[in-house]
């Protein structure tokens, strides 16, 4: 046991080296896209409506934080996104479990569920905004539906392998079905499902940009039309760069929780 | 009677609609404390047996009896054991152990009391809070025996516990599984291909034929030392029962 607790002790300092060489290098890199960025275009005489500067990017961040509201419009987008990745994985895990434990509905559902995965979500915001007019529902709406398949087709893929020998274990010892479906499915379905909603987390961004883009006059999707609009290329770089961090951030909760929940997995299957 | 078959037959209907008969009208029976092994060829339904004891599905004609209760679905007498280990990843080795007494309402603390002294007993005592995955196979399945026994089973199935192992695991855990069984008493079934497996760890082996399989040969061993298989493996007879169950298997083979 001793040896044991020791061994990875050991092994973690070439791995601290390698980490901090793999973050060194990929900071030097960002300073290098980023000097590149701040010179080349003016370099080129490329207008600065065309391409702003990494500068010119800043100051209309100050200023849109002053007056055009940005910290109303990120904290929204956030919001949506948040709730609709919540709204939309839990409905996706739950039919998923539901799927997988009826092979007859499994079945009979299968085709809808391929086409309509198939099916580009994003296409439905403007049919949203028909139907609930120009407010928050069509970009949740949108999220949860792209949010949704994902973790879907995970889960029941997943539940579909699950090892029927640990099943029939779980049955020889007289577990009752929502039983084994609790102490052994499910913890089964884990990797698959935190897989799904990774994917998701990544989508979740794109449901309510585009949400926000179609209708409405809130969040940083509307901020790139209206920018857009006016010709203030700044402005639709500022809130991508925005956008990507919310992502960003809901995909590094995501990993975190992911590598808690999975910690029981040898490192080498990461 | 620990264990008993009564011309059981089994069928089962394949992918294609066709009708399958896997082992057809077995007879025989386990006493008390008896370990018995049945060996056969691949497919001749060793596995089905196993499961049709455990209850995980039903003869098709016949009957099976565990402790004199018919067998109509899992039940209580019964502890299984695979060539996989089935141990669950994401639980460590103490609640692997305890998973089995979950279902049958063993309070909390007892479950861990019972655990712990089967980990202990399977020479895994130190490992409770270890994952699955930090073990060698060998210790997997000792965990998997040490959960077998927490539920004090009557009887003891076990399906080639022993074949994913290399040589040399295997003998030391063949003794080590000897040793166990012998000291908890308990009725045990070995379903395997290994016929000097068979020599070394049973009282009693069973030969089946080729699919469908039925019982074709019925060896006792006389010999002592079932507790402790690396001693017996010295003696000279064994061979000679090997080789009396080769020739039962191979004569088979060739009415076939
Ligand atoms: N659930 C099932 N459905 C259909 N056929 C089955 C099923 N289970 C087993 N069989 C068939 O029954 C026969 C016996 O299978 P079984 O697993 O009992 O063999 P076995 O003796 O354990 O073989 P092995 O030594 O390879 O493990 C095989 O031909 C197998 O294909
Ligand atoms: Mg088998």
């Amino acid at each position: 046991m001793e040896a044991g607790a020791a061994a990875p002790a050991k092994v973690n300092k070439p791995a601290m080296t390698a980490q901090r060489n793999t973050l060194v290098a990929s900071l030097g890199l960002l300073a290098l896209v980023l000097l590149a960025w701040q010179f080349l275009p003016p370099a080129l005489d490329v207008p600065k409506f065309i391409i702003p500067t990494v500068t010119d990017c800043l100051a209309e961040m100050k200023r849109m934080w002053a007056q055009e509201g940005l910290l109303g419009h990120t904290l929204s987008t956030a919001l949506y996104t948040v709730l609709g990745f919540a709204i939309g994985s839990l409905l996706g895990a739950v039919i998923g479990y539901l799927l997988g434990m009826s092979e007859f509905w499994e079945k009979v559902l299968s085709p809808y569920i391929l086409a309509l995965q198939i099916a580009p979500k994003v296409a439905f915001a403007p049919l949203f905004i028909m139907w609930f007019g120009y407010n928050a529902m069509p970009k949740l709406l949108v999220t949860v539906l792209i949010v949704f398949f994902p973790v879907l087709v995970n889960v029941l893929q997943a539940m579909r392998t699950v090892d029927r020998d640990l099943v029939n274990l779980a049955r020889a010892y007289n577990l009752s079905r929502w039983g084994i479906f609790l102490k052994v499915e499910m913890p089964s379905t884990m990797p698959n499902l935190m897989a799904g909603l990774r994917i998701a987390s990544t989508l979740a961004v794109i449901g309510v940009t585009v949400g926000e883009l179609v209708g409405g006059n809130t969040g940083l999707g509307f901020l790139i039309s209206y920018g857009g609009g006016q010709a203030n290329a700044a402005m639709v770089f500022n809130a991508i760069v925005l956008l990507t961090v919310i992502g960003f951030l809901l995909y590094t909760v995501l990993v975190r929780i992911e590598e808690r929940v999975l910690h029981y997995l040898p490192k080498a299957q990461h | 009677m620990a264990l008993e078959f009564r011309s059981v037959t089994k069928e089962f209907t394949t992918g294609t609609g066709q009708n399958l008969v896997a082992v057809n009208d077995i007879n025989f029976r386990v006493n008390e404390g008896e370990f018995v092994s049945v060996v056969g060829p691949s497919g001749c339904g060793k596995s089905t047996i196993l499961s049709m004891t455990a209850g995980l599905y039903q003869p098709t004609q016949g009957e099976v009896f565990v402790s004199d209760d018919r067998v109509s679905g899992p039940n209580a007498h019964v502890g299984f054991m695979l060539q996989k280990d089935l141990l669950l990843p994401w639980r460590n080795i103490v609640s692997n152990v305890e998973f089995g007494l979950e279902a049958r309402g063993v309070a909390k603390s007892e479950r861990r009391d019972r655990a712990m002294a089967e980990l202990k007993r399977c020479h895994l005592a130190g490992f409770e809070n270890h994952y699955p995955y930090q073990l060698s196979g060998g210790m997997r399945q000792r965990a998997a025996l040490a959960r077998t026994l927490a539920i004090k089973p009557e009887i003891v199935l076990l399906d080639e516990p022993f074949s994913a192992l290399d040589a040399q695991t295997k003998l030391l855990l063949q003794n080590s599984f000897a040793g166990t069984i012998a000291q908890t008493g308990k009725t045990t079934l070995l379903i395997t291909h290994d016929l000097a497996e068979a020599v070394l760890m049973s009282d009693r082996i069973l030969v089946l034929s080729e699919r469908p399989g039925t019982v074709v040969a019925e060896i006792k061993v006389d010999l002592p030392h079932r507790e402790e298989p690396l001693r017996r493996r010295v003696m000279p007879e064994v061979s000679d029962y090997a080789a009396q169950i080769f020739k039962h298997l191979k004569l088979e083979e060739k009415a076939i």
